[in-house]
């Protein structure tokens, strides 16, 4: 049973790959790296509800930072990764860590057990540099890969980062769907965000040109399964 | 010898009876009845049909009282408050005003507030108040949250509702029975005056006037308060007729077609004509065939809601003026005021609903005494029935307009923020204050703390939120605002009408070169688009807007790039291709009466009761309480039919709970259409032989229990259970609201609400808007109240045919198969669709 799970929700897709490590896309929005039992996951906007709440008085539901541990609980338990990467943003502002309910930060605590954690740092959450496990690092290199929060411009070989919240939209017969996305030209990936209140930015934003200036495919998450879906097929927002 | 004088009606004074009789006129009884009544200081609700003076008959107390009041004070302080459902009534009844203040020369400042006032006349009408205030439901609510309202309405001796049976059937009417409760406590001998078309239930209206005691021990049942009643007559009975042409109509379809050129003929032998449509889609084709076949050029003008509101102003002066012969219209028109000389008045597709269709008939001929005169035009022999059964209601007076309403939790919080805003307040005066709304009678203790919680901190069982606090209680324990900030939120996102997010539609030319774009940038503005519509276009669509065939070239910002299609295409999207008000329960009871009693068909047009004839030949008639089940198979693929009559949107609803069964009963269901009568389901196994080989497997499956687990697990995904979900978020407060013209903010900053959703359901499936969502949705886009009640009326009552073919009935609904799209289902096959596409270029 939990092998069948595990098949249903990964998607190895042939020949997929950056810099010669193989890479297998997560129903879940993680990415897998099974050489080096990796877990990557974006974005994760922890505490978001709350930031919203000191910030703009909107009291949004205050479960964001559960819900989106809950998901990597989800994922972690079916892959037991070595090691996690969170790729930056994990906090929606600085001060998320010190907001923290107690359970939530006991579950963080559980999900590190055993294994190293990295804590990347993003533009968000550049100022948290301690207090909640793991350790910190701007940058990570792992095999041939470079795992960062905020893509750089120009050709990065072997590249994996997030920041920019992918979403590809199809529009077909009068429909739309939008949803989450990896975006990969097979030089370099963009994650799309973890965190259970993380918007989306279409893929067809000005934003993706420079890095992938000779197209990409996205994959988006679907309901059951993941699916490649070409550049053309995308719609703008 | 000169004529006795008549007799001096009662009540009114020299100077009014005079200019009555001045004019011509002779006060009315029901007139002169509300004066008495509002002289002995009762409220009342004035029923009347259209053109009986009920304007002047609401006005009459307060003109009289202002003429007799002691002059030589300068300030009086505001006696009046007018609300209407439309800003432009406020301002229609503000001119109608001046003729008999003028003439009786009396000392009667008369005023509008809406959403257009300056903020400089704003804040002096607060400082010196008019003596007549007229204005809209929200702007009501915005004065009642005023730090001044106390002092502002401790004079007020009237409050004149207008329209009250189109304003108490929404969330609208929910807000302002709140602010009625409270007008009612901040001047305690407030009278109140109802205005209402003919209703169902006039009592509803009447408790909706008039405080309620609380309905909870020790008060009990005797508690129940109503307004005085006052009922004028009848008036002529509507010359109204159903438009039968000799051509054949379709089965299913709702353009009518056929009928254009009889309806074009229709508009060359009247001075006005209104055409009536229930869709903006259909009122863009009906334009468009009748100024296909307009050959004398006659002026045919086109009025809807996504118009731009230049426009639509254009072809009301017009119709003032009379220069229009016909004005192609939706809901748009159905209210208010009369902008020129109607004399016929015609209503395409179904009628859906008894009232509904006086409400439009009235639009003609706004004297009461002569006929107003009305043709219904079914567009598919369905709708001939349909157009019978109205025809039947309206002769025999029947009405079918909803029950009172069970107030929106939703509301209520947005009504509890702004008297937090007004000042402090007191829990238990507040709670007995809002009790005393109609509406909110039946409102607990309980959970009415949970919406001060809500409004406080935002109601969630984890208790995040407290030094964030927008309302505190002090030591006092009195309920105050936190701050400026929060006073500014509420008065940004009042209301509760939620416009769909829409998008401007911009014509230009395409440029070649330049796929996405169109020349010139500024190019005229046609109107605007629901957002969910124009995200699921792709460039090279084509769809009807504004009477033209346009072709969609991309999205730019918030606008919807187009340029005019080639002469001669068609539209390719159909936006919304059925009518969307659902057929009423009172109307669908009539049409299933109709269709069980053959010796009734002869008042059918002949091709309806042919067709009739020929159902009861190949299949079977059900009776007036059954519901007909049909199988059969067809190009491969086995089908189900079922006609409820219950609906389009209860049938949706029906839709996909069944094939949720199906699904599990390993019947493979593949796809399912309805429309107002019935669905179609198709799946790959043969239900027929299932149902022969299993005794009771019809039954099981149409059993009520599907309205529970089933119904739960759907509702949580359903994607209309999250649109009414945002809409409830907005009004609540939760989130803010977008305002138009105002740019909209980056994809990061806003949060989506179905993230929201669905973050909630899953943490805390009972909180106060998950709730609100669930009440709305029982009745509103899923309409499971009315499903619940079919499959109780049809247990037992299945009459199941298995066939060799398809029947007559069921070839109605089989037409709408490819017609429709369910909104947010399948997201999946969308996603595989583009995939394969994906694939094709590959391997290709």
């Amino acid at each position: 049973m939990a092998l069948g799970q595990r098949l249903e929700r990964t998607a190895k897709i042939p020949g997929l790959s950056l810099a010669g490590e193989t890479l297998v896309l997560d129903l879940c929005g993680g990415l897998w790296l099974p050489a080096h039992r990796t877990l990557v996951v974006s974005d994760l906007h922890l505490e978001k509800g709350s930031s919203f709440a000191a910030q703009s008085g909107q009291f949004l539901p205050p479960y964001d930072t559960r819900e989106t541990l809950a998901g990597l609980h989800e994922v972690i338990a079916r892959l037991d990764p070595a090691c996690v990467v969170a790729l930056g943003d994990s906090f929606h502002d600085a001060r998320g860590p010190e907001r923290l309910e107690p359970g939530d930060r006991a579950l963080i605590a559980v999900l590190q057990e055993g294994r190293d954690w990295v804590w990347i740092a993003g533009n968000h959450d550049q100022a948290v540099q301690s207090g909640v496990g793991g350790r910190y690092a701007e940058v990570l290199a792992l095999g041939g890969l470079t795992l960062r929060h905020e893509p750089l411009p120009g050709a990065k070989e072997g590249e994996v980062a997030g920041h920019l919240h992918p979403c590809g939209k199809v529009a077909m017969r009068g429909r739309a769907v939008r949803r989450r996305c990896f975006v990969t030209d097979g030089h370099r990936m963009v994650m799309p965000a973890f965190g259970a209140y993380a918007g989306g930015l279409n893929v067809r934003d000005p934003a993706f040109e420079p890095l992938f200036p000779k197209g990409f495919n996205a994959h988006l998450l679907g309901d059951g399964r993941i699916f490649a879906i070409g550049k053309a097929m995308l719609a703008r927002d | 010898m000169p004529d006795p004088a008549p007799p001096q009606p009662e009540g009114l004074p020299e100077r009014f009876a005079a200019w009555f009789a001045a004019r011509g006129w002779q006060p009315r009884p029901h007139q002169l009845d509300l004066l008495a009544l509002a002289g002995a200081g009762r409220s009342a609700l004035l029923v009347a049909p259209t053109g009986a003076g009920k304007t002047l008959a609401g006005f009459l107390p307060t003109l009289v009282a202002l003429s007799q009041r002691p002059s030589g004070r300068k300030q009086h302080g505001l006696h009046t408050l007018y609300v209407s459902p439309l800003k432009a009534l406020a301002v229609d009844i503000a001119r109608n005003l001046e003729a008999p203040i003028a003439e009786m020369g009396l000392a009667v400042r008369v005023e509008t507030r809406t959403g257009d006032t300056p903020s400089h006349k704003r804040t002096r009408q607060i400082e010196r108040p008019p003596d007549i205030l007229l204005t809209t439901p929200e702007q009501l609510a915005l004065l009642i949250a005023h730090r001044e309202a106390e002092e502002l309405f401790s004079t007020l001796a009237c409050v004149v509702l207008d329209e009250l049976h189109a304003l108490v059937t929404s969330k609208r009417g929910d807000l302002l029975s709140l602010g009625l409760a409270r007008l009612h406590r901040l001047s305690p001998g407030l009278t109140a005056i109802g205005l209402s078309a003919t209703v169902r239930e006039p009592d509803a209206l009447r408790r909706y006037l008039v405080p309620q005691g609380c309905s909870s021990p020790p008060c009990g049942e005797g508690a129940v308060r109503m307004a005085d009643l006052v009922v004028v007559g009848g008036g002529a009975a509507p010359d109204l007729r159903m438009l039968v042409t000799g051509r054949r109509l379709p089965l299913a379809g709702h353009t009518a077609l056929q009928t254009m050129p009889a309806i074009y003929e229709l508009i060359g032998t009247h001075r006005m004509v209104l055409v009536f449509v229930n869709t903006r889609l259909q009122a863009e084709y009906t334009f468009q065939e009748l100024w296909r076949i307009n050959e004398d050029a006659l002026p045919i003008a086109l009025h809807h809601g996504s118009l731009d509101a230049s426009q639509r102003r254009r072809v009301e002066a017009a119709m003032a003026a009379g220069q229009l012969r016909a004005i192609v219209c939706t809901a748009t028109l159905d209210l208010g005021i009369d902008w020129g000389d109607v004399d016929l008045v015609i209503n395409i597709g179904a009628p859906k609903g008894a009232s509904r269709i006086m409400q439009r008939i009235g639009r003609a001929n706004h004297r009461m005494d002569e006929p107003s005169k009305a043709y219904l035009v079914p567009a598919n022999q369905f709708e001939m029935l349909e157009c019978q059964a109205a025809l039947e209601a309206v002769e025999a007076a029947a009405q079918d307009t909803p029950d009172a309403r069970l107030g929106a939790p939703d509301v209520l919080a947005q009504h509890v923020l702004g008297m937090a805003c007004a000042g402090a307040f007191d829990p238990l005066s507040l709670y007995d204050e809002i009790v005393s709304a109609a509406p909110y009678t039946g409102l607990s203790w309980e959970d009415f703390e949970g919406v001060v919680d809500y409004v406080a901190t935002g109601g969630y069982a984890l208790r995040a939120y407290e030094r964030f606090a927008k309302i505190l209680r002090g030591p006092d324990g009195l309920w105050r605002v936190r701050d400026a900030r929060v006073a500014q939120q509420y008065r940004m996102n009042i209301g509760t009408i939620i416009e769909a997010t829409t998008v401007k539609v911009r014509l230009g030319r395409a440029m070649r070169g330049k796929p996405g774009t169109v020349v010139p940038r500024t190019g005229r503005v046609l109107g605007e688009i629901e957002e969910d519509f124009a995200d699921g276009l792709t460039p090279g669509d084509t769809f009807l807007f504004a009477g033209e065939v346009l072709r969609f070239e991309g999205l730019s910002e918030d606008e919807a790039l187009t340029s005019r299609a080639g002469p001669g295409t068609d539209p390719a999207i159909p936006s919304y291709a059925g009518s969307k008000f659902p057929l009423s329960t009172f109307l669908a009871a009539r049409v299933r009466a109709i269709i069980a009693d053959p010796s009734s068909w002869d008042r059918l047009p002949a091709q309806v009761s042919t067709y009739l004839g020929q159902q009861r030949d190949r299949s079977v008639l059900p009776g007036a309480g059954d519901l007909l089940v049909e199988t059969f198979a067809r190009g491969g693929r086995h089908y189900l039919t079922a006609f409820p009559f219950e609906g389009r949107l209860a049938h949706q609803t029906l839709g996909m709970l069944l094939t949720r069964r199906m699904e599990r009963a390993r019947l493979r269901p593949l796809g399912f259409a309805a429309n107002d009568y019935g669905i179609a389901i198709w799946m790959t196994r043969d239900l027929s032989e299932r149902i022969a080989l299993e005794p009771g497997f019809l039954d099981a499956l149409f059993a009520q229990d599907m309205l529970g687990d089933d119904l739960e697990a759907w509702l949580d995904e359903s994607a209309m259970m999250k649109r009414t979900f945002r809409q409830c978020a907005v009004i609540a407060g939760l989130i803010e609201r977008r305002h138009p013209g105002k740019k909209k903010t980056g994809r990061q900053v806003t949060i989506s609400t179905d993230l929201v959703y669905d973050v909630l359901r899953k943490h805390q499936p009972d909180h106060l808007l998950m709730r609100a969502a669930r009440q709305d949705a029982a009745t509103g886009l899923l309409d499971v109240v009315r499903l619940g009640v079919m499959l109780e009326r049809v247990q037992g009552r299945i009459v199941h045919r298995a066939l060799d073919r398809v029947s007559p009935l069921s070839v109605s609904v089989m037409l709408e198969i490819g017609r429709e799209r369910v909104y947010g289902e399948g997201a999946d096959e969308i996603l595989a669709e583009a995939e394969a596409q994906l694939l094709d270029e590959a391997l290709g």
